[in-house]
């Protein structure tokens, strides 16, 4: 029952679970038939799959805008560059930020850090940010909020199975 | 949405179990049972709240990926925006307010590809798209707060 999957297996396998684990009590058994390998197979695919650290998260995956969460703001911050990993860190450890990466200035583009604040109204959250960047004391650097005003496409990746999983 | 339902959400948008039955084992975390998971999940699916169950990929290690902005003139910005959901490599695409008006995340087996699909975008579209891959993350996406007392600003 164990043992290696082949490469077409772990494709497939790869490409159903980015879909979704099937809502029925034993969801790998369900993949593992898709697959052509067993329970225990698939099982211990996509625990090896966890523990090579491939997976952020894995659990329920909402559409926020569908729960009620409909005010979400880019937060986008110029920082000096010797500073923005001690700010990152800070606003990353602050209630409400949800995403904090730093990114690439561009010619036209000073901003080098993000933050993700969402929240049930835009009135909030444009008070929540204020806040953060006060107790920060950030108010005064170059700063932007970006509201999204129409989500387009909201869904999860997909990959190929990553060259580094071949045999 | 019932207080159960809350509950899965503000305890399972990370930390499910990769088990044989993992609805089982949340239902014993949450005191409830395996058929009221099943049928929470199903009812969130029906109403599109549920994307899924299952991992949010690890973009540095499943591959690359970039967050990537448009000025879209606004009387173009419809079609520039459906062009855009067209493309496989596409998953979130908003409209934000800015000059750079259309924000999405391309995701591709490498950085390559990317570069090839920001060309055809160019090419498509007339327009330069801004190319902002991540430099660093300090904080990941862990999923939304449910409870009215949570983080989420009200």
């Amino acid at each position: 029952m164990s043992g290696q999957l082949t490469q077409a297996q772990r494709e497939t396998l790869w490409r159903l679970l980015e879909q979704g684990l099937p809502l029925v009590p034993q969801p790998y058994a369900a993949l593992a038939q898709q697959a052509g390998c067993s329970e225990a197979q698939a099982l211990a695919q996509v625990q090896d799959w966890q523990q090579q650290g491939l997976f952020r998260r894995f659990g329920v995956v909402v559409r926020h805008r569908l729960l009620g969460i409909d005010a979400n703001c880019m937060l986008v911050l110029d920082i000096p560059d010797e500073l923005v990993d001690a700010v990152g860190d800070r606003l990353a450890a602050s209630p409400g930020v949800n995403l904090c990466y730093q990114r690439p200035r561009r010619p036209n583009w000073r901003y080098n850090l993000f933050c993700m604040v969402h929240g049930r109204c835009r009135e909030a959250v444009v008070r929540h940010v204020d806040g953060l960047l006060e107790q920060h004391g950030l108010s005064q650097r170059p700063h932007h909020l970006l509201f999204s005003t129409r989500a387009f496409k909201q869904r999860g990746a997909r990959y190929s199975m990553p060259e580094m999983l071949n045999d | 949405m019932d207080l159960l339902t809350q509950r899965m959400l503000d305890r399972f948008q990370h930390g499910v179990p990769v088990c044989a039955r993992p609805y089982q084992a949340m239902a014993e975390e949450l005191g409830c049972s395996e058929a009221d998971i099943l049928e929470r999940l199903a009812r969130l699916q029906e109403t599109g709240a549920l994307s899924r169950i299952g991992p949010v990929m690890e973009h540095s290690k499943a591959g690359s990926s970039s967050l990537v902005a448009l000025a879209v003139p606004l009387a173009d910005i419809e079609q520039v925006a459906a062009y855009i959901n067209s493309l496989p490599e596409v998953n979130h695409n908003y409209e934000r307010e800015h000059d750079y008006n259309l924000w999405f995340v391309l995701t591709g087996p490498s950085r390559s590809h990317l570069d090839a699909v920001l060309l055809d975008i160019h090419q498509h579209t007339g327009l330069e798209p801004l190319d902002l891959p991540m430099v660093k993350p300090h904080r990941i996406d862990l999923g939304f707060p449910m409870f009215q007392d949570s983080e989420v600003p009200q």
